[in-house]
């Protein structure tokens, strides 16, 4: 058994699970987080994605004992006071999601794909870099429109505040 | 997935100091490979020994031409390494198509080195470029290094903690990546000298994993386009076949993806 502790969503927190716990498995089951979906086992669909020191990363792929003292954010971090942050928006207006499975791990690794890329974002980036992402209902053509407007628009803000 | 126990190391030594009294212990870097094996339960390790945290294995140098990346480097380092597209961009571009962002936020090249998949992009690269293979204990070149399907000269306990290369003149990868798992149908990186020197290595199609192809680089040593290649045989004997492609037609594409590296490099 492991004792870890980790800062999820800005809040410190700690817990015991076996060491061969996965990460996801302990946000849901020890945290009751449970928007991280799992989706395939497999490491295949990315229903998974949350953040790990600011970075993309499959929590089903991970020990929770590996992500020991770092930082996680999870689809509950992403919205604030109430208001969804700009890529959730980006996505309810956009209708990038049909049944829902997929999305937080869309909506995690969109935000980090803006992250990287900025405002400079183009739709064949997009589609490449949802390499790790699975969605069986929507076809992944409103997931694109909506990762695109939400690049433009905070892409866009954040170019203006450079 | 079976129990385990995880450890983690803050040096290199303390790593090997963690292996030697485990059962059967396993290294952890980014786990790629690993947890997803795993969890199919087709590895139980008893203990895991994690060198994600190992700052001595960390980080890309350059120094002229001579280039040195850290075990546990990951391959998102490795694509967005400024220092690294100057001299070599082969390299970087190769890393930036392994898996998706997520994994590649994750996975070594380290990692990959040790794993030694048949259908591993980085492999091809170490043996193009003629590389060396740093570890805790000694160095060995990369034609000394890969040894069969999953397997290397890694001694038990061993830990890879870098890799070291002169940056050529020339070079490039190009893979056919198989279109469900994206792993390489065929890779071949090319590596072109200043002194004309020509290097040509095969990864995803050999029956014995990565090799060289003779018959290619002789061929481009005399004449560096894609249009040398053409004439020259590529025996299928010593390839793999399996649902995905037959020995023949991965022959094929060792040609293919040969002539599409010359004229990208």
């Amino acid at each position: 058994m492991a004792k870890l502790t980790m800062t999820v969503n800005g809040r410190q927190v700690s817990g015991t699970c076996d060491d061969r716990t996965l990460l996801v498995h302990f946000i849901r089951e020890n945290l009751g987080l449970t928007g991280t979906h799992v989706g395939c086992d497999t490491t295949q669909c990315g229903a998974c994605v949350v953040h790990m020191d600011g970075q993309s990363v499959k929590s089903c792929s991970i020990l929770a004992a590996q992500a020991a003292g770092s930082s996680i954010t999870t689809i509950e971090g992403l919205a604030s006071n109430g208001e969804l942050h700009p890529v959730q928006a980006a996505f309810k207006t956009h209708h990038g999601l049909q049944c829902g499975f997929c999305t937080p791990g869309m909506v995690m690794t969109a935000v980090d794909m803006i992250r990287r890329h900025g405002g400079n974002l183009d739709e064949a980036t997009v589609r490449a870099e949802l390499e790790g992402n699975i969605c069986r209902c929507t076809g992944y053509h409103n997931i694109v429109q909506a990762i695109l407007a939400a690049a433009a628009e905070t892409g866009g803000v954040r170019q203006a505040a450079e | 997935m079976y129990e385990t126990i995880y450890h983690r190391a803050s040096s290199v030594a303390e790593a090997a100091n963690l292996m030697g009294t485990a059962a059967e212990g396993k290294y952890l870097s980014g786990g790629m490979t690993l947890i997803p094996t795993m969890k199919q339960r087709l590895a139980a390790p008893s203990d895991l020994v994690d060198l994600r945290h190992i700052a001595e294995m960390k980080g890309i140098a350059v120094d002229g031409r001579s280039v040195r990346i850290g075990a546990a480097t990951t391959h998102e380092e490795v694509a967005t390494s400024a220092a690294l597209a100057s001299v070599c961009p082969a390299i970087c571009g190769l890393a930036s198509h392994i898996g998706d962002p997520h994994v590649r936020h994750m996975g070594t090249i380290g990692g990959s080195i040790a794993n030694n998949d048949p259908a591993a992009d980085y492999p091809a690269a170490m043996l193009a470029l003629d590389a060396v293979i740093v570890t805790d204990r000694r160095e060995v070149k990369a034609e000394d290094f890969f040894t069969g399907l999953f397997e290397t000269a890694l001694e038990d306990g061993e830990i890879v903690t870098a890799v070291r290369f002169e940056a050529p003149a020339k070079a490039a990868y190009q893979k056919f990546p198989n279109p469900a798992s994206r792993y390489a149908m065929t890779g071949v990186f090319v590596v072109r000298r200043a002194d004309g020197g020509v290097r040509v290595a095969v990864t995803g199609a050999g029956s014995d994993g990565v090799f060289r192809h003779r018959d290619l680089e002789a061929a481009l040593a005399a004449n560096w386009s894609p249009g040398a290649v053409t004439n020259v045989k590529v025996d299928d004997s010593d390839l793999l076949s399996d649902i995905h492609a037959s020995a023949a037609y991965r022959a094929n594409l060792v040609k293919v993806m040969t002539k599409r590296a010359v004229a990208a490099a």
